[in-house]
């Protein structure tokens, strides 16, 4: 794809990277992201995991850490409050604009709602969370919320994403790596189908407290909430029962009949991302350690750098993506939705 | 005192079913005793049995027959094709429109049209019920996954002149895709699909590998391969105020669950006994752990 502006008139492409700790944040920030999202450690958010986020103490480390070095922090408010739960969700709400983060990227009406009315000045993004998949849905965020970014799910195609952009009333932020949800985010039910929980209601997919690992004689079998979601042969690698994942029978077939275990990776496609106008690329993963932030933030930033200097010849480089696929997901990347072929 | 009575709806057909079949489902549901009918396609705009016109069509002919006629739209829209469809579909001023996105919802609350909430639409707290109330929403169906406890807590909240209706029967719509699975399963590319759902009347069946079937795959739609069914809550759905109960469209027998709705809301038949005689003819069982707060698949309340 020709470039469709001169280089000197496009917005850097900003890289947001996870962290699930303080240690994580302070790597990204040392690595080069130049913004950093963050949850709290309940179920406002949608990677509500044992042992993971932050408390007001450490969100308000985190802030400093970065913005001393001219960095920004969002927190996702990205669940969706039930009647029960609401205060919990207007503290989050509260705490997030008295720590002064950056943005904070939600997906709930009534979360959004009193975010803008209480706090007009705090910016606000669309989770992916939100669904938002055609720039008519963005506009409504936009009209009643004023949200300045939408995070889109990772359902378009590169030319859908492009054509949403070009009447998008804010600026895209897209996921370039990591792990891959293969569902509308926002609108899966399979973990709560299974398990009882699901990112909407409890923040979390296919959680590590329903899965039970057991060595049988026909191999290693993995489960969620008892449900069979996968066997392996010895010497087979196994990987996190995610529902989505697993290989099941469909008519007379056993195969990965809805997604392989295998994670996005879309560092191909950055010239056309910046081409078309992308605000910023986010990576997955703030359930992930330090060493995987540290590892793929250094890598995508030397990226986004290659690229902003020269696109026309920028290509990956192969220790980049040796990097990048020994902390994915099966070892295995894909192009996902972006590249047609894949749907 | 007149026990509350709620009306039933059927829904849209979420399956890719041929024209033929279409008119003739549609020609038995006009007698059939269902107040409120849900047309249109929702999960795939490659399926074309019938177009915009011809849906229009056959909502004046239901109309005709008595019902109330909702035009549903899509859950996913990525086009701009797709975009057109549903602006067609929010402009009409006959019909009023079950938002299944909030860009359909952004399109209604624009023209100053009332407009359902479809399922499609994640309304979790009488918060954002009352927001979207606000914009123009004279119903909304409930998210399958919650409880009836916490649909109780949103009946609480709830404006006054906005109807609550809730899936009481059929497979749930778990989820959506970028991707289609039908396709998927016969390696044909989404472009080049075929149109292989049309071998699927209702959805293609996924079971893990001890052969316990849970999934049914319908094109870029996943669904549940339980039949949730919510006919023995039929007191607690009355008690709880829903005005309206949806039954999902299958492909054998729907006229027989309506039926069993019909006559127990009027109270000529035992609900815990009709269910179970709809229960026995179902391929992989019922569910109603969602209404109970628990795993969906589950079938808590004991009905054999």
């Amino acid at each position: 794809m020709p470039l469709s502006r001169p280089l000197s008139s496009l917005p850097p492409l900003e890289l947001v990277c996870p962290a699930g700790n303080l240690p994580s944040l302070k790597t990204a920030v040392d690595h080069g992201a130049d913004s950093v999202y963050i949850g709290f450690r309940d179920d406002t958010n949608a990677r509500h995991f044992p042992g993971l986020n932050f408390d007001a103490k450490t969100a308000a480390q985190g802030l400093q850490y970065a913005h001393a070095k001219g960095r920004r922090v969002f927190i996702a408010l990205n669940t969706f409050p039930q009647p029960a739960g609401w205060e919990r969700w207007q503290r989050a709400v509260d705490q997030a604009a008295e720590l002064g983060v950056d943005a904070v990227i939600a997906a709930d009406v009534s979360v959004l709602e009193y975010a803008c009315g209480r706090y007009p000045n705090l910016p606000l993004h669309l989770s992916v969370q939100g669904s938002a998949t055609n720039y008519e849905a963005i506009r409504f965020y936009h009209e009643h919320f004023g949200i300045r970014r939408v995070v889109l799910p990772r359902v378009l195609s590169l030319p859908q994403v492009k054509h949403v952009l070009e009447n998008s009333p804010v600026g895209i932020e897209v996921f370039g790596f990591g792990g891959l949800c293969i569902m509308v985010e926002g609108r899966c039910l399979l973990s709560s189908y299974v398990t009882g929980e699901s990112p909407n209601m409890c923040g979390v997919c296919s959680p590590a407290k329903a899965v039970r690992w057991e060595e049988t004689p026909r191999g290693l079998e993995s489960r969620l909430s008892g449900l069979l979601i996968d066997r392996y042969a010895p010497g087979e690698p196994a990987g996190y029962p995610t529902l989505c994942k697993g290989r099941f029978q469909v008519a007379d077939q056993t195969y990965y009949a809805i997604e392989e275990p295998t994670s996005l990776n879309t560092l191909e496609l950055l010239p056309e991302l910046q081409a078309m106008g992308i605000a910023a690329i986010k990576i997955e993963g703030r359930q992930r350690s330090p060493a995987y932030v540290t590892q793929v933030t250094k890598v995508w930033r030397a990226a986004i750098d290659a690229c902003r200097r020269n696109p026309t010849t920028y290509a990956p480089k192969p220790e980049w993506q040796r990097e990048l696929g020994k902390v994915s997901e099966g070892h295995q990347t894909t192009l996902g939705a972006y590249h047609r072929t894949w749907q | 005192m007149t026990k509350h009575q709620p009306k039933l709806a059927l829904g849209p057909v979420l399956y890719y079913w041929p024209r033929e079949k279409l008119l003739d489902f549609y020609e038995r549901m006009s007698i059939a005793p269902v107040d409120i009918v849900y047309l249109g396609e929702t999960v795939c705009s490659k399926r074309r049995a019938f177009n915009t016109e011809e849906w229009l069509a056959l909502a004046e002919r239901l109309t005709a027959a008595g019902k109330e006629v909702i035009l549903s739209t899509m859950a996913l829209l990525e086009a701009e094709s797709e975009l057109k469809t549903l602006r067609r579909l929010c402009e009409n001023s006959r019909f009023t429109v079950e938002a299944n996105d909030m860009g359909a919802v952004r399109l209604l609350s624009e023209k100053g049209d009332a407009f359902v909430l479809g399922t499609g639409i994640n309304v979790y707290s009488g918060r954002t019920l009352r927001f979207l109330a606000g914009l123009g929403a004279k119903r909304w169906v409930m998210p399958v996954e919650l409880s009836q406890t916490t649909l109780a807590a949103i009946q609480a909240e709830r404006p006054d002149q906005v109807e609550t209706e809730v899936f009481v029967y059929g497979r749930l719509p778990l989820a959506y895709s970028a991707r289609c699975f039908t396709a998927r399963h016969h390696n044909l590319p989404k472009d080049d699909c075929q149109y292989r759902c049309l071998d699927y009347p209702e959805g293609l069946t996924l079971s893990t590998r001890e052969g316990q079937a849970f999934l049914a795959i319908n094109g870029i739609q996943t669904q549940s391969a339980q039949t949730y069914n919510l006919l023995p809550e039929l007191a607690e759905l009355r008690e709880l105020k829903v005005d309206v109960l949806r039954i999902s469209p299958q492909t054998e027998g729907t006229e027989m669950v309506i039926e069993a709705f019909a006559t127990c809301l009027r109270g000529e038949r035992d609900p815990v006994e009709a269910a179970r005689a709809l229960n026995a003819g179902l391929p992989y069982g019922a569910c109603d752990g969602y209404w109970q707060g628990q795993p969906g698949l589950r079938q808590v309340v004991d009905v054999v």
